[in-house]
């Protein structure tokens, strides 16, 4: 290990961060990615890992960004599901990084579904 | 699998399923032979189901009747002139063992296990992973109750800490990759 103090560093200055995050409340947008044997294998942790950097570098303070298993579509992998507050599921199937991050952009930012990356739109 | 930290991430995947509080993970190379070692101490299996556990046939899900993880990994070992045991125990927890010859045409390259401990991290941050992996020019660690001691309350799973433990933990692979 390189330096604790360094991550006690990062410990201040995430706690911040937290604190701030706490106050303003306000309900979670969720990014579920499946990570079961089919998911992996079709390569769902560069996707995981594009979509926390995505939410992290736009400073998303209300998404968060989970693992679930398999979602029962395997020749669809990798799946990426959200779940807007107040809104239906939509389902993005055979997801890359950079796919990832366009969902991200003009479906969690923009509010607009990428219809053309959803089941819907490749079964 | 394309490599061995995909199939290290998917094998841990059955840990956390498993509810385990710790989860080790221990690669050692000595240069001849790699062993890959998961080891939890989640539900278990008990003996019956054991035997059958490495039947792709074999799967408690029900999106899907075949459970591809273990048989995948130990079809992996095997065809790289290695081995597979694994041992499990119910209310204890299960111990699973791959070991490749480091230099057979068909062993799979090691991959990103940074990305993948950063992985495990992210989706499980209540969780205990010990990572060790030895090779003959030094070692690469990282366990997390002393990183959790160093945060004090705030959570692994933090974008800045996350990105912490994976810069760290890939530097050390570097280091022993020579
Ligand atoms: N560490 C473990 N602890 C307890 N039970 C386990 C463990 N690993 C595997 N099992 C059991 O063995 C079954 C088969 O595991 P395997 O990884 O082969 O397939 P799967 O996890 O069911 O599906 P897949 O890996 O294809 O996504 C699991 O469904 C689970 O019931
Ligand atoms: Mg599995």
């Amino acid at each position: 290990m390189k330096s604790i103090e360094e991550l006690k560093k990062i410990r201040e200055q995430t706690l911040k961060n937290i604190n701030l995050r706490k106050e303003d409340g306000g309900d979670t947008t969720r990014i579920v990615v499946g990570m079961a044997t089919c998911g992996i294998a079709a390569g769902a942790r560069p996707v995981l890992a594009a979509c926390v950097d995505e939410v992290s570098k736009r400073s998303l303070a209300h998404v968060s960004v989970t693992q679930t298993g398999c979602i029962g579509v395997c020749r669809l992998e990798p799946i990426v599901e959200i779940f807007v507050p107040g809104e239906e599921k939509v389902t993005y199937v055979k997801m890359d990084e950079e796919k990832a991050r366009r969902v991200i952009h003009e479906h969690i930012v923009n509010h607009k579904v990428v219809t053309e990356l959803t089941i819907g739109a490749n079964e | 699998m394309k490599d061995l930290s995909l199939s290290v991430l998917d094998i841990a995947m059955n840990s956390v399923k498993a509810k385990a509080s710790l989860i080790e993970i221990t690669l050692a190379n000595d240069g001849k032979t790699l062993s890959v070692r998961i080891a939890d101490n989640g539900c278990g299996m008990d003996a019956d189901f054991l035997a059958r556990v490495t039947d792709p046939f074999t799967t408690t899900r029900d999106t899907r009747r075949v459970g591809m993880g273990i048989p995948l990994f130990k079809l992996a070992a095997e065809q790289a002139g290695g081995t597979f045991a694994i041992t499990s125990e119910p209310g204890r927890g299960t111990d699973l063992m791959a070991a490749f010859a480091v230099d057979h045409m068909d062993r799979p390259p090691l991959g990103d296990m940074a990305a993948t401990v950063a992985t495990l991290i992210q989706g499980s941050p209540d969780i205990d992973f010990v990572y060790r992996h030895t090779a003959p020019c030094g070692e690469a660690s990282l366990d997390t109750r002393e990183l959790r001691q160093a945060l004090d309350g705030v959570p692994l799973n933090e974008p800045e800490v996350l990105q912490w433990i994976q810069e760290n933990l890939d530097e050390e692979e570097r280091m022993i990759a020579l």
